[in-house]
């Protein structure tokens, strides 16, 4: 039930132009933050306008879509994302992580490894990942473009003398292709390994912050760490109580009031897939 | 068990459900009709054009009835409607100075030529809570006069002739457009005047208000306030002149302030600007007052501080849809990032335990 009285995937063909030009910016340079004229769509900034732009651009006709949410495909925020392209663009969309081939996600990366071809385009709340650190973007920026990144890394020596450890513990920053320090999002840094050497292309868009940023097939990106603390992807120490993954990414989940929790696969794809193929953990019916 | 949820699709649809239900409110009673907003809750539906930026009366009231009368939900239908609209040019700059006032006063001058012309204005009213208007609300007609149609000349004007007032020398450069192209620091005055003509009221108040209060005070006086109609002309390129295309209502501030010179400008005055669609006169008195106090760069003025000089923290809070998306979008499910935090506070307790048990046995 397409809306006739929208263009295909909302936003008008300038519009789609325009991102399209930040988007190949963005791949020719991979972590720069590309300022772009992001639109007011019809959902609330911070709520996944830069993904849907984003989406919006690179969306055609023919294309399978994805949407998750904290992993899962039918968290609310998801529903209502894939609804919007579903009436927007009447594209085909799917659950499936193989068979999808553009994957919007807020705050993690499938599990299953991504394939050539594939699009993986993330919501990003706040794309600058010297924000916290500095909270002008005039100087952000100036930071960027002379490489002077002391400032974190001092943040993360601190953090140690502090805690013996680096205290991120999500939106873990990286370096790209030894050049630009990048917000991979707030991934858990669970998932940090998966940014580099990516067969898919990989999108970032922040719509209330106007920023486009990418990373093409294949890109190194190394997660910050020092020699004697090494970066580790660390997750939950316990199998999915219904699948049984033992590298998943786990969600812990509250099941009575007296203390009991168990945890489950994040991504609820995999986990069904597994259960599917005759996987169990110890919660599962 | 929610994380697990099935069926956010279900649930979504009934929310949506209640929500039109609870819109509607009682069955009993009538359902507002969209022109009954326009025409009495003509404010709302001005405010909602100003920070929508769109100039369309009875899409705000429709936006209003839909959003439930939050306004900022109003805005916010309103900015999502104009993203689809096709832009067919741009409009000739619009002269206030042949604007038919409603109102126009100045508080700079006892009289002047044009007059002072109060207009509907709540100012002098006593804030007493009017009981006829809970039984029918029915006003007796008010006096009229017949509309003199001479222009109405801009205050500043006067005070242009001895050269007390800066100068505010025309500019032909096409402004940037910031619905079109990103903000980008530094912004120059008319990328700023744009964010403050769409920044929210009650943002844009209090940072003027802060001014007055000493925050990089500016010694504002209202040079003049006028709020009326003014024509929008738009040059045709297949006619090669410009016609008329219809008419708006803004209201237009000019604040004529104080200024003992600096290294590089003389003793004068110089001026704040604020204009806004509609009758928003506290939106546009507010607007010139954080104007003037973000010019203090090309004044030769010092930066004291203050949060309504620094125009990167104005420009980039001052709008609430921005704001209010990522207020709100906290909602939204966190448990990826909170379970990698659970983890590390675990961690960071754990091995603190561990020190403090290892520090006792010593």
């Amino acid at each position: 039930m397409t809306d006739q009285a929208y263009n295909f995937a909302y936003l008008d063909e300038q519009t789609k132009r325009m991102i399209r030009r930040a988007i190949l910016k963005g791949l020719a340079v991979p972590g720069y933050q590309v300022p772009f004229a992001s639109r007011e769509m019809p959902m609330p900034y911070g709520w996944g306008t830069g993904g849907v732009q984003v989406s919006a651009a690179v969306l055609t006709p023919e294309d399978r879509f994805k949407v998750i949410d904290q992993g899962a495909d039918d968290t609310t925020n998801a529903v209502s994302i894939r609804s919007f392209f579903e009436r927007t663009a009447n594209v085909e969309t799917t659950t499936k992580t193989e068979d999808a081939t553009v994957i919007q996600t807020r705050h993690r990366i499938p599990e299953v490894a991504l394939s050539e071809g594939q699009i993986l385009v993330y919501q990003v709340p706040i794309p600058e990942p010297l924000r916290f650190l500095e909270p002008r973007e005039s100087e952000t920026r100036k930071m960027h473009s002379l490489e002077e990144y002391g400032l974190m890394h001092v943040k993360l020596y601190e953090d140690i003398s502090r805690h013996g450890h680096i205290a991120t513990a999500y939106a873990y920053p990286v370096t790209v292709e030894a050049r630009y320090v990048m917000d991979p999002s707030p991934i858990p840094k669970f998932d940090n390994p998966k940014l580099g050497d990516n067969p898919a292309i990989q999108l970032f868009g922040a719509g209330r912050e106007q920023r486009i940023y990418a990373l093409p097939p294949y890109t190194k990106v190394v997660s910050l760490d020092f020699e004697d603390h090494p970066f580790d992807p660390s997750k939950a120490d316990h199998p999915c109580g219904l699948c049984g993954a033992e590298n998943s990414y786990l969600d812990e989940v509250i099941t009575d009031d007296a203390g009991g929790r168990m945890f489950v696969c994040s991504d609820t794809d995999y986990c069904e897939d597994r259960q599917a193929s005759g996987h169990r953990g110890k919660d599962a019916a | 068990m929610y994380v697990a949820v099935k069926g956010g699709e279900r649930a979504i649809e009934n929310a949506h459900a209640w929500l039109a239900e609870e819109r509607r409110g009682d069955l009993s009673i009538d359902s507002l009709t969209v022109p009954q907003i326009r025409e009495q809750l003509s404010l709302a539906v001005n405010r909602v054009m100003a920070e929508g930026s769109l100039f369309d009366p009875d899409l705000a009231a429709l936006a209003i009835k839909q959003a439930r009368g939050d306004l900022i939900e109003a805005i916010f239908l309103i900015r999502a409607y104009r993203t689809t609209l096709p832009r067919f040019g741009s409009s000739a700059p619009i002269e206030t100075g042949k604007m038919a006032c409603d109102r126009r006063i100045s508080a700079t001058f006892k009289d002047l030529p044009g007059g002072q012309v109060l207009g509907p204005t709540f100012d002098y009213t006593h804030r007493l809570l009017d009981f006829k208007l809970a039984a029918d609300g029915e006003v007796p007609e008010g006096p009229t006069a017949p509309a003199t149609g001479a222009d109405v000349p801009h205050v500043t004007e006067f005070l242009n002739q001895e050269g007390l007032i800066e100068d505010a020398l025309p500019d032909d450069t096409t402004p940037r457009d910031l619905t079109r192209e990103p903000l980008e620091l530094p912004a120059d005055r008319s990328v700023r005047l744009q964010a403050l003509a769409r920044a929210d009221e009650g943002f844009t108040l209090s940072m003027a208000y802060s001014t007055q209060r000493g925050y990089a005070r500016n010694h504002a006086f209202v040079g003049e306030l006028r709020i009326g109609t003014v024509p929008v002309e738009m040059e045709i390129p297949e006619l090669g002149f410009s016609i008329e295309i219809g008419e708006i209502a803004v209201t237009e501030c000019e604040t004529v302030n104080q200024f003992k010179g600096s290294k590089t400008e003389p003793p004068q005055f110089t001026r704040g600007y604020g204009l806004v669609f509609g009758q928003t006169e506290r939106k546009a008195i507010s607007m010139a007052l954080v104007d003037r106090a973000l010019r203090w760069e090309e004044l030769g003025e010092d930066f004291e501080g203050a949060p309504a000089q620094d125009a990167e923290f104005v420009l980039y809070h001052a709008d609430n849809i921005q704001a209010t998306g990522f207020l709100e979008h906290i909602k939204l499910p966190h448990y990826v990032d909170f379970q990698s935090e659970l983890e590390l506070v675990r961690k960071l307790r754990r091995e603190a335990t561990a020190r403090t048990q290892q520090e006792a046995a010593e």
